[in-house]
């Protein structure tokens, strides 16, 4: 352990983020050298297939990586495959009628209906597309803004980088919710949009610093100097040299960040401070709708928030097993 | 336990062998690959008082013996087999318990870096003292000042002070000197030094190897040294023996082996050494080729593809080992001695 | 080390007006204003520039700050009108204050008891069915979100089982003098033991999904720590002299492997508050936690101001501790 512990806020999650990006790069060659004093050098190892070799045979990927395509597949065609309109409430006069103001199975409703009639499964169903259009989006915004603030950082340096870097420090140091609460709270009137901004503010600081970590890493290696050297245009450098090679370690964060995302997403529909609107079913959204009725109705939280573990589980599986493998101090 | 450090040893008769290592075999499994066989059949014998070397470049071998010795290599995936013999007792024998008692007290080790084989948290007065509070029941109040006698003796300024200080805190020399203390501190007969000086500064050397030789001469312990410095060798080791891919290929006494190496990797080695009389202009002879050109030693020398001497027979056969006593040689076509 | 400390002081100062004029930049952005939340549907401007003057808001920027840092140290954030209406949201802090520290201490016990133990073994034993089951578990532990497994816990052995109670700090029935503030405390000083170990049970399954993310992080940085430590050279120098394995252990491998957890344990202590939020919640625990949730969901904003500003100074001093920690325990940086 042999970082300097005198930095402030030395978040675990900095270094963990700092690691990943002193992974970007393109080849990685291995020379041997022998004691008899001859230099040998091995095939140049692409960083990424010898990744992906290890990453076949781990099981906690494949686990992983299967959920994920899962979740992935049934969120796009859930409109296609629900049983019924996930905003229609067929079983409401069931609901008006009956003492129970929760309708259990039956034929047609496999799960049973929501308190205010409308089936189960299919808010589940379309649920999943709701949750991975909120996650990836708030992601993607994430991404371009951190990628935007890191460029910056990384291609400017000097006072523009401190600058920037101090403002993401202090960010990353408040707990996402937190954040993503304080932004959520700005705005006048909460909406799925508001959400998803809110989460999205809170992933770009990750994003910032793990860019320009990167582009550090790339524009100190050899190809980059040599093509300044040629004389070749900064921001060429910059979009067909450093960007395309830091591309390895933005993708193992993207999909830790989307797990997180959609947690946070939910946290904050429980908290009440999501989308109010809930024609358009969220899971988040429903297990917080839900958790009064937890007593005597416990399936209506239990199955949202299944499904959300489930799919959080596995972005994470993927992406910690991602990190493992490009991660240069546990290769061989 | 009333012997002074100085006589410990010169109770036992100094023809007998303190340490007999017969046919140590080194064999690493790897999950899906070849086992490897880094220690082959390798045998030698070290008197009380005596100092031996192990010499070779890296991966030959000679590490893997001394950490065989000691009974430090992992459990899993490596498989030891010979004998190796400590005062008539089979180490390899032994339980895991069995050698822990023995380390420190009857065989004591050091290694190459002396700060990374240094806690940094824990200051080296009770890094020392921790060895005799374990093997010989000592408090820690009873052990400090035989602490501060042992950085002493090892030639450590002002050890009242050096007592209190972490290893951050003293020379890369004194590090090497402290480890030293620690490894002896009990006393042990046998003494293994693993390339305890290829960390350190030119300078620096030449004094550790000059307080190792001046400790065993008083003490009588008995020195393994382990190397690939030949100049180490020269001022250090009564015997030599040379390895080469796992196994001995030669051995013999020092001034004879040097004046005289039979072995082409012998001869080899000690030309590819710029020497001061040599004219000026004269080039240096490497070794051509490297170890990945090895043979296996099955079924040949794995030298011949690199060996200037070699004949047909020495890609076929395997050389054996023989042994006259003073003097063992593995090899078929060996150097010519000129005088 | 004095001089370093004093600098670090110095920079948390700084900081700490830095997140003030943060937190007063975002109680003017937040909408619904003071004025109109105040006047709500009564609003008329006569009436809205009447308040507009009588809560400052008129005045330059500048000014409104000064007034603003003046009301903070002297105290007063306003008067709640969500969480506690009309009571003054210092005092809805302080009282509420001890319960999520009560919280939190039980919750970090948990997860050092049990995560630095599990991940030495694990690190000893790596790649055994142990080590495995506990890394996937931690791993899990990190992707259940808190409130998912507060509710898990609540149903299980609250409502289901009927073991350990549904909600809050004390039951009903029990009489308890009150000292601190912290209930287990108050009970034990006052010798009153019932109400001592109704506290406690009251605080067992909130600790335990509070104390889920900690422990997993702890758990799997011990790990990694240890698996470290033990290939360094001067364990292999410890195994040479023949020292005891209790010995090895807790002198050569612990001593050094712990560093970094003493760290992550400062760090999580400052990240439990977003975990309290969702865990106080679920069980209706009275403290900031709750009061947070609460006041971001009804606007209470004189409530949020000071929990805001608390939340923040938290984070800073803890990181103080922890970078002052860090140095005091590290023997390499205390002798420089």
């Amino acid at each position: 352990m042999s970082d300097n512990p005198l930095k402030s806020h030395s978040d675990r999650r900095k270094q963990r983020i700092d690691d990943l990006a002193a992974t970007a790069g393109d080849t990685a060659r291995t020379d041997t050298v022998t004691t008899a004093g001859t230099v040998e050098e091995a095939p140049g190892v692409s960083l990424i297939a010898s990744a992906w070799r290890r990453l076949r045979r781990n099981p906690v990927f494949i686990v992983g990586a299967v959920i994920t395509l899962i979740f992935i597949i049934l969120a796009l065609i859930s409109p296609w495959i629900a049983p019924h309109d996930p905003a229609a409430q067929p079983l409401l006069d069931k609901v008006r009628q009956g003492s129970n103001p929760v309708p259990g199975p039956e034929p047609g409703f496999p799960l049973g209906a929501d308190p205010a009639g409308r089936d189960l499964l299919s808010r589940l169903l379309v649920g999943a597309q709701q949750t991975l259009y909120v996650g990836v989006v708030a992601t993607v915004f994430g991404l371009v803004g951190g990628l935007t603030l890191g460029t910056l950082a990384g291609a400017f340096g000097g006072w523009v980088d401190s600058f920037v870097m101090r403002m993401v420090d202090v960010m990353l140091a408040i707990p996402s919710l937190l954040l993503a609460m304080s932004i959520a709270a700005l705005a006048p009137r909460p909406s799925q949009m508001t959400l998803i901004i809110a989460i999205a503010i809170v992933q770009v600081p990750i994003f910032a610093r793990l860019l320009r970590g990167s582009m550090l890493a790339v524009r100190g290696s050899d190809h980059v100097l040599a093509a300044r050297a040629l004389g070749v245009k900064r921001s060429a450098i910059v979009f067909r040299h450093i960007l395309p090679n830091s591309l390895a370690p933005v993708i193992v964060q993207s999909t830790l960040v989307l797990a997180t995302s959609i947690i946070d997403a939910a946290a904050l529909s429980f908290l009440g401070l999501g989308n109010p609107d809930d024609r358009k079913p969220e899971w988040g959204q429903m297990l917080g709708a839900s958790q009064h009725l937890i007593g005597d109705y416990p399936h209506l939280a239990f199955y949202p928030a299944a499904c959300i573990i489930i799919v959080a589980l596995g972005f994470t599986l993927m992406g910690e097993s991602l990190r493992e493998a490009l991660d240069p101090k546990t290769r061989r | 336990m009333t012997e002074t450090i100085e006589n410990v040893n010169q109770q036992q008769s100094s023809t007998d062998a303190l340490l007999s290592v017969r046919d140590l075999t080194v064999t690493f499994q790897r999950q899906g690959e070849q086992p490897f066989r880094a220690v082959d059949g390798v045998s030698f014998d070290v008197r009380p008082g005596q100092t031996v070397g192990l010499v070779g470049e890296s991966g030959c071998g000679k590490s893997v013996t001394s950490l065989a010795i000691m009974g430090l290599l992992p459990h899993r995936g490596v498989t030891v087999e010979g004998e190796v013999l400590f005062q008539g007792t089979d180490l390899l024998k032994e339980s895991n318990n069995q050698m822990r008692d023995r380390r420190g007290r009857d065989l004591g080790m050091i290694f190459q870096d002396p700060l990374s084989s240094l806690n940094p948290v824990v200051p080296i007065g009770i890094q020392v003292t921790e060895v005799l509070e374990r093997h010989r029941g000592m408090s820690r109040k009873a052990a400090t000042p035989v602490a501060r006698d042992m950085l002493d003796k090892v030639g450590i300024p002002d050890p009242e002070r050096r007592l209190k200080d972490y290893p951050h805190q003293l020379s890369g020399g004194m590090r090497q000197r402290a480890l030293i203390a620690m490894a002896l501190a009990c006393q042990p007969r046998v003494l293994i030094a693993d390339e305890p000086t290829t960390a350190l500064d030119v300078t620096i050397q030449a004094q550790i190897l000059a307080l190792l030789r001046d400790l065993v001469q008083d003490t009588g312990t008995a020195l393994v040294m382990i190397t690939h410095d030949l100049g180490v060798v020269a001022g250090l080791c009564d015997s030599v023996n040379v390895l080469y891919a796992g196994k001995i290929v030669e051995r013999g006494d020092r001034h004879p082996l040097f004046a005289a190496p039979r072995h082409p990797y012998t001869a080899g080695l000690l030309s590819s050494i710029p020497r001061l009389d040599a004219p000026r202009g004269e080039r240096l002879t490497p070794i051509p080729g490297s170890v990945s050109d090895n043979l296996p030693w099955d079924h040949a020398c794995a030298f011949a593809p690199r060996c200037p001497n070699a004949l047909e027979v020495c890609r076929e056969v395997r050389p054996e080992l023989v042994d006259d006593g003073s003097r063992a040689l593995r090899c078929h076509n060996p150097v010519e001695v000129n005088r | 080390m004095l001089r370093f400390i004093l600098r670090r002081l110095l920079q948390m100062i700084g900081v700490i007006v830095v997140l003030s004029l943060l937190l007063f930049i975002w109680l003017r952005s937040l909408p619904g204003g003071t004025v109109s939340a105040m006047l709500g549907d009564r609003a008329t401007p006569e009436s809205t520039a009447r308040l507009r003057h009588e809560l400052g808001l008129d005045e330059p920027i500048t000014v409104q700050y000064i007034r603003f840092v003046q009301r903070i140290v002297s105290g007063d954030f306003g008067i709640s009108t969500g969480v506690l209406p009309g009571s003054d949201s210092l005092d809805i802090f302080l009282t509420r204050l001890p319960a999520t520290i009560e919280l939190a201490i039980f919750a970090m016990i948990i997860a050092i008891a049990a995560g630095i133990p599990l991940g030495y073994v694990a690190a000893r034993r790596r790649g055994s069915a142990l080590d495995n089951t506990s890394i996937v578990g931690s791993l899990i532990g990190v992707a259940v979100p808190v409130f998912f497994l507060a509710f898990l816990l609540k149903y299980i052995f609250a409502l289901e089982l009927g073991v350990l109670p549904v909600s809050g700090r004390q039951s009903g029935d029990i009489e308890a003098t009150r000292v601190t503030g912290f209930f287990v405390l108050d009970g034990i000083l006052t010798r009153e033991w019932d109400a001592a170990w109704d506290a406690f049970l009251h605080l067992i399954l909130p600790a335990l999904a509070l104390a889920s993310i900690p422990f997993a992080v702890i758990f799997r940085i011990t790990r990694a720590s240890v698996l470290e430590v033990m290939e360094e050279d001067y364990v292999r120098t410890a195994e040479s002299k023949g020292l005891s394995s209790r010995v090895i252990r807790g002198r050569h491998i612990l001593r050094n492997a712990l560093l970094p957890v003493v760290t992550t344990i400062g760090l999580q202590t400052g990240g439990l508050l977003a975990g309290a939020v969702l865990t106080e919640r679920v069980f209706s625990y009275s403290g900031i936690g709750d009061a947070l949730a609460v006041s971001f969901f009804l606007r209470d904003y004189a409530v949020l101001q000071v929990l805001i500003l608390a939340a923040a100074v938290t984070f800073v001093v803890v990181n103080l501790f922890v970078d002052i920690a860090y140095a005091v325990i590290d023997p390499r940086i205390r002798t420089r």
